[in-house]
C-alpha cells in the first residue's frame, strides 16, 4: 500500500463498521467504480467488452449468489445453473408477455421467480447437510433443466427450443437484444453486479449475514442463542438463488443472445462453484476474484501457446484447461480454503507492517 | 460466604426424565431455582449434569416432567424460542463461532434483540445502520466488562482456550439473559483463568441479578461461589442445600468417595 493507516483513528461504531474503514480505500474504491463506468466502453474494443468483461460481470454476480449461500451459510449448493435457467426463462416469459414492462424490472422479477424456486429447494436444507444437501440441489438442477426442455411453454413453442433475447432499451439506449452494443451492455451489466455487490456486502455484515455464518460455524449454538435454523438457512436460498436468477437473465440477454437449456446444465453450476471456490469462501471480492480468474484462464491458454509460436489443438488446450482448473481447486481447498481474496488479505497485512515486520 | 437468598422461584424443573437408548441419563429430578441466585449442579461424570442444562435449553426435549419459566412452559419450545424467554448458555465443549471475529460472536449474542430484516440489512442505512450500531454498544460494553478489548477484532479460532471460554461467556451474557446456564465454565483453564472466570460469575450476578445455573467440578469453586448446590448422580438427585449442608451429606460422601471397603 501507498498509504499507511497509522494515525487513523475511528470515533464512532459506525465508521468502524464501514465496509472500507479507511478513508484512502474508500476513495480508491469509489474512483475504481466509476472508472470501470467510464474508461472500458470507451477504450476496450468489442473484443474485450464482448468475450471478456461482459461474462466476467455476470459470472461475478453469480458467484457472489452462490458465495452468500455456499460460503456465508455453508450450505453447499451444486444448483446454480437450474437457478439461474429459471432467471433466463423467467426473463424471457417476461419480455414476451409484458413487452412494454422495463428490462430493468424484467431482471428483478426474474430474479424473484428464481428465489422463490429456490426456497422450495432450499427446504430439505433443514434435515440434510453437506453433501447429501449438495445431491438434493444437484436433483433441483437436473429437473429444473428437463423442465424447460420438456414443457415447450416456455420457450413460447420455439421448434429450436431456443430462448431469444428482444431489443429492450434503458432511457432511450438499447441495451439488449441483436442491436445492442457490447458497450451498453457492458454498463448494464456493471450496473446490476455494482448494486447487487453494495447489498451483499450490507447484507453479510449485518445482522442477516452474522446469522447466516453462525449457521454455517456452528448451527447447534446459532440456535441456542435464538437463530431460527429453517429460516436463516431458506433465507440464503432465496437471496443466493435471486442472485443466480439474475446473472442468469443477463448471461442470455446481455452476454449470448439466445441459448438452450445447454448453456444452463450441470458444467454451469460446477464453474460458479469452482469461481466461489478459487476466488474465496465467504468473501464478495473473492467472487470477483474467482470469476475473473476462470474467465480469463482459458483465454489466456489460448493466447500463450500462440505468442510463444506453439501449435496447440483445441481438444489439447480444453484439457489443459480442466487440468489446470482440478489442480488449482485442490490446491485451494488443502492450502487455502479461502481463495484468492485470502491471499489478497495476507497480501495487505504483510504491506501494512512492511518493512518492519514486527 | 455463601448468602441464601431466597426470592420467589423464577426457574422450576418439575420431575425430568431423559434416556437415552437404554440409559436414563435423568430421571425425575425436580429444582427450584430462585431468582438471583448462583446454583451449582455438581457430580461425578455421567450424572446427568450436562443432559439436565440441554433438558432447560431445549437440545433436548425431556420424556417426562416440565420446565417452566416465570410462570411460561418452555419444555416444548425450540432452542431459539427458549433463547426468545431468557436463558443464554455456555458449553462444555466451547461453541463458538470460529470463523468470526469477537465482536460478532457477541452481536450474535444480541440477534434475539435485533429486529433488522432483509430489506433494511441490504440498504444498511438510516434505522438499520442505527439498530447495528445501537447493539455494537450493548456488546461493547460486554467486551469492556470481561477485558477483552485488545482481541476484538480478532477470529475466534485463534484465541487461546482461557479467553475462548470468556468470549463464549460475553456471547451468552450480550443476551442479557434471565438465566444463564455455565456447563463447566472452568474446566480446562489454569489457576488464573479459574479466579478470572469466577470473579465474572459473581460479578455479573451482582451487577445484573443473573440467575446463574453452573456445572462445576472444582469443588473449591462451587463452594465459594454458589449459594445453592443440587448434587446429581446416575441421573438422580441425591441431595440439595448450601453448599455447607452438601458437603457434609452422607450420600453425597458416598458419591464422591465410595462407601467404606467391609473388611
Amino acid at each position: 500500500m501507498i498509504y499507511r493507516e497509522a494515525g487513523r483513528f475511528k470515533t464512532s461504531y459506525a465508521s468502524d463498521q464501514a465496509i472500507f474503514p479507511i478513508v484512502q480505500d474508500r476513495v480508491f474504491v469509489r474512483a475504481a467504480v466509476v472508472a470501470a463506468f467510464v474508461v472500458p466502453p470507451l477504450v476496450a474494443g468489442d473484443y474485450w467488452l464482448q468475450a471478456i468483461l461482459i461474462p466476467f460481470l455476470i459470472y461475478a454476480l453469480a458467484a457472489i449468489g452462490l458465495n452468500l449461500l455456499t460460503g456465508y451459510a455453508g450450505q453447499l449448493s451444486l444448483g446454480t445453473g437450474g437457478f439461474m435457467a429459471v432467471g433466463a426463462y423467467s426473463a424471457f416469459k417476461l419480455t414476451t408477455a409484458f413487452p412494454r414492462l422495463s428490462i430493468i424490472a424484467v431482471f428483478l422479477l426474474s430474479g424473484l421467480a428464481a428465489a422463490a424456486i429456490g426456497l422450495l429447494f432450499g427446504i430439505p436444507s433443514l434435515r440434510i447437510k453437506g453433501f447429501y444437501l449438495a445431491v438434493a440441489t444437484l436433483a433441483a438442477q437436473f429437473f429444473l433443466i428437463w423442465l424447460f426442455n420438456k414443457v415447450a411453454w416456455f420457450t413460447n413453442y420455439a421448434s429450436s427450443g431456443t430462448i431469444t433475447a428482444p431489443d429492450r432499451t434503458v432511457l432511450g439506449v438499447t441495451v439488449t437484444g441483436p442491436n445492442a452494443t457490447a458497450a451498453a451492455r457492458y454498463v448494464m451489466a456493471l450496473a446490476f453486479v455494482t448494486v447487487f455487490a453494495l447489498v451483499a456486502k450490507n447484507l453479510v455484515r449485518g445482522r442477516i449475514g452474522r446469522s447466516w455464518m453462525a449457521i454455517r460455524d456452528r448451527d447447534i449454538a446459532a440456535e441456542i442463542i435464538g437463530v431460527r435454523p429453517l429460516r436463516t438457512k431458506l433465507l440464503a436460498f432465496g437471496i443466493s438463488s435471486f442472485y443466480c436468477g439474475v446473472a442468469g437473465a443477463e448471461l442470455v440477454f446481455l452476454y449470448l443472445g439466445s441459448a438452450e437449456t445447454l448453456a444452463f446444465d450441470i458444467n454451469q453450476s460446477f464453474l460458479v462453484l469452482f469461481m466461489v471456490i478459487i476466488g474465496g469462501l465467504g468473501s464478495v471480492l473473492g467472487s470477483f476474484l474467482g470469476a475473473a480468474f476462470i474467465i480469463l484462464l482459458p483465454i489466456f491458454l489460448t493466447r500463450l501457446p500462440h505468442s510463444l509460436g506453439l501449435i496447440m489443438s483445441v481438444a489439447l488446450q480444453k484439457q489443459i484447461e480442466l487440468m489446470i482448473f482440478g489442480g488449482l481447486i485442490l490446491f485451494f481447498l488443502i492450502v487455502e480454503p479461502h481463495g484468492l481474496a485470502r491471499l489478497w488479505q495476507i497480501g495487505k497485512e504483510k504491506l501494512r507492517l512492511w518493512p518492519f515486520p514486527h | 460466604m455463601a448468602v441464601v437468598t431466597s426470592g420467589p422461584t423464577q426457574l422450576e424443573i418439575r420431575g425430568v426424565s431423559k434416556s437415552f437408548g437404554g440409559v436414563q441419563a435423568v430421571s425425575r429430578v425436580s429444582v427450584d431455582v430462585q431468582k438471583g441466585q448462583i446454583l451449582s449442579i455438581i457430580g461425578p461424570n455421567g450424572a446427568g449434569k450436562t443432559t439436565l442444562l440441554n433438558c432447560i435449553s431445549s437440545v433436548f426435549h425431556p420424556e417426562t416432567g416440565t420446565i417452566v419459566l416465570e410462570g411460561q412452559d418452555l419444555t416444548r419450545l425450540s432452542p431459539a424460542r427458549v433463547a426468545g424467554r431468557g436463558i443464554a448458555r455456555t458449553f462444555q465443549n466451547i461453541a463458538l463461532f470460529r470463523g468470526m471475529t469477537v465482536v460478532d460472536n457477541l452481536m450474535l449474542g444480541r440477534h434475539i434483540h435485533m429486529k433488522n430484516g432483509v430489506l433494511r440489512s441490504m440498504l444498511y442505512w438510516g434505522p438499520g445502520r442505527r439498530e447495528e450500531v445501537e447493539h455494537r454498544r450493548v456488546v461493547e460494553d460486554i467486551i469492556d466488562f470481561l477485558e477483552i478489548e485488545a482481541i476484538r477484532k480478532r477470529p475466534v479460532g485463534s484465541l487461546p482456550y482461557g479467553l475462548q471460554k470468556r468470549v463464549e461467556l460475553g456471547r451468552a451474557l450480550a443476551l442479557h439473559p434471565k438465566v444463564l446456564l455455565l456447563d463447566e465454565p472452568m474446566g480446562g483453564t489454569n489457576h488464573e483463568e479459574k479466579e478470572d472466570m469466577a470473579r465474572f460469575i459473581l460479578d455479573v450476578n451482582d451487577e445484573w441479578g443473573t440467575t446463574i445455573i453452573l456445572i462445576e467440578h472444582d469443588m473449591g469453586v462451587v463452594m465459594d461461589i454458589s449459594q445453592h448446590v443440587v448434587v446429581l448422580d446416575l441421573g438422580e438427585k441425591i441431595a440439595e442445600g448450601t453448599p455447607a449442608e452438601v458437603k457434609a451429606h452422607p450420600q453425597v460422601i458416598k458419591a464422591y468417595l465410595g462407601t467404606k471397603a467391609t473388611v
